[in-house]
């Protein structure tokens, strides 16, 4: 009766071992710091300029929007707390993870997936290497520090943004929008501001590797494997950070 | 466990793969230096064969015992010493992409623990035994080149040249011609009987061509000019080649025997293999 349960369950408990072993050889040898460090170059340094513009317009957007909402109560000179909010706690690392899984998910996956459908990984493993250190846990390890990074980036840039329409569209100073947002902020949303993307990239790096390597039926296979390495952990970002929030705000 | 000198041995092996037999009850066993060359369909099983070997693929029942020791149960870790004595060229020759030439024959080299128990091999030792083994394959001028530049036959021998770096007492190639021009093909079989015949290694080959199978039963190397000769019955070093012909269907073995008994085998499956190799 429950038959139609098995296979995503199955594939839940093939994940979380994959995940344990990925996390387990962090602490053990042989460490692979080549491709940790090629894998940070990949990942971080070739989303940065994605992730820059990306911030930059959600700050732009949220000081539009706002100002309309604001001018109705007189309370334009909040503006810099909105943005400030908004873009640290849940904007700057759901639509940062968003684009590095859109870019990144797929691209390990397919690699990966890639490697797996021309016996690569099998050769890997023939010849003496264990394809979860080799692969996964350097991709897990970069992804989980770059993806912090480009958040806190991509948050700066988008206080710029805000704070560029609301001196040029909303009359108040740089100075005083960006000393509201600075005091807007607390110790409460620095943490989920980096706890989150964290998280999130944990998501990404094994839901990428665990769809590669599953990949099988040929160069069709490795199309499936990336659609569904990007769907489900976009889905998974979005489930995270709502399962955080309420944690969070009641922390108040 | 008793004294065993068999360099493989299955017992009663079966793997399913989805709802179909891989592998059916399949028993065999070979000893040091002797050939064996394994023919079938495309899909009777003969890949899964070579991959349950190494333990790359686990048997639902059945023992495999590699090199006298029974590695069924084996971990992925206790896997990769013995791993480490054989060889294996993968069908589309397995080579990583993202790695040279020279990266690629050099890889068991560098992770093979079991090889560098006597301290790591250094870099230059490595390149050495990177250029000889590349050199046996007549591709040292490859070495900075990646897998994608070259051509489907050059990247079968440059899986050679890895998969023989280490000198390994048992060798497992994976359908080595499959999809390569006659000429082509015959090199790769040249190179692979030199191969066995310089450093008497146990081999086997998985095939779905009979003129495979005939000529490494049929020749062999001959140091002295260099040339792969035709065999001559009653000579003393000739003697030593010794090839067995198993035939796979739909995951059972079914013939085992020398390349004479294949021609004389009644069976309309096994006769298939053998007019398609000699038309």
């Amino acid at each position: 009766m429950l038959d139609f349960l098995k296979q995503p369950i199955e594939t839940f408990q093939e994940f979380m071992f994959l995940s344990g072993r990925a996390i387990r050889n962090i602490f053990r040898s042989p460490h692979y710091a080549d491709d940790i460090l090629l894998q940070m170059d990949v990942i971080g340094v070739g989303s940065l300029f994605i992730v820059t513009l990306i911030g930059f317009f959600s700050g732009v957007v949220m000081g539009l929007q706002m100002s309309r909402a604001l001018a109705t109560y007189g309370a334009q000179g909040k503006i810099g707390e909105i943005v400030s909010i908004t873009l640290v706690r849940e904007l700057g690392p759901v639509l940062t993870a968003l684009l590095v899984a859109g870019r990144n998910a797929s691209g390990i996956a397919s690699e990966i997936g890639s490697m797996r459908v021309t016996e690569q990984i099998d050769a890997m493993r023939a010849l003496g290497t264990d394809p979860t250190q080799k692969l996964v846990t350097p991709r897990l390890i970069a992804t989980a520090i770059v993806l912090p990074l480009l958040t806190v980036i991509a948050d700066f840039i988008g206080l710029l943004g805000g704070g560029f329409i609301a001196s040029a569209m909303m009359n108040i100073s740089f100075d005083q929008y960006w000393n509201s947002a600075w005091r807007a902020l607390e110790y409460n949303d620095l943490v989920q501001g980096l706890l989150k993307p964290f998280l999130f990239a944990i998501v990404i790096a094994l839901v990428g590797c665990y769809y590669g390597i599953k990949t099988s039926g040929g160069t069709q296979g490795v199309g499936r494997a990336t659609t569904k390495a990007v769907v489900v952990s976009s889905v998974w970002i979005f489930v995270i950070t709502s399962l955080l929030d309420p944690l969070f705000v009641n922390l108040q | 466990m008793p004294q065993d000198d068999t360099v493989i041995r299955f017992e009663d092996v079966s793997l399913l793969y989805g709802d179909t037999h891989a592998l059916d009850h399949v028993s065999f066993f070979m000893k040091p230096g002797e050939t064996c060359v394994v023919l079938g369909a495309a899909g009777s099983g003969k890949t899964m064969l070579l991959k349950c070997t190494v333990g790359l693929v686990k048997p639902d029942s059945g023992r495999v015992i590699l090199f006298g020791r029974d590695v069924t149960n084996w971990t992925e870790n206790q896997m990769f010493d013995i791993r480490a004595k054989v060889g294996i060229l993968f069908q589309e020759g397995g080579l990583f992409d993202s790695l040279t030439i020279a990266e690629n024959v050099a890889y068991p080299l560098e992770n093979q623990h079991a090889l560098s128990n006597d301290g790591k091999l250094s870099e230059n030792a490595i390149l050495e035994r990177v250029r000889e083994s590349l050199r046996f394959v007549e591709l040292e001028h490859t070495l900075e080149k990646f897998p994608s530049e070259l051509s489907g036959g050059m990247r079968r021998r440059v899986g050679i040249a890895r998969a023989t770096v280490t000198e390994p007492p048992l060798v497992l190639y994976d359908s080595p011609t499959a999809g390569l021009d006659p000429i082509t093909a015959n090199t790769i079989i040249n190179l692979i009987i030199k191969e066995r015949d310089l450093r008497d290694t146990a081999a086997i080959m998985v095939t779905h061509r009979f003129l495979d199978g005939h000529l490494m039963a049929n020749f062999r190397y001959n140091p002295n000019n260099g040339n792969v000769e035709p065999v001559v019955h009653g000579r003393a070093e000739d003697s030593a080649v010794t090839t067995r012909f198993l035939v796979m269907k739909e995951g059972r073995l079914v013939f085992e025997g020398s390349e004479r008994e294949l021609l004389e085998n009644p069976d309309p499956y096994v006769q298939k293999f053998c007019r398609a190799g000699t038309s």
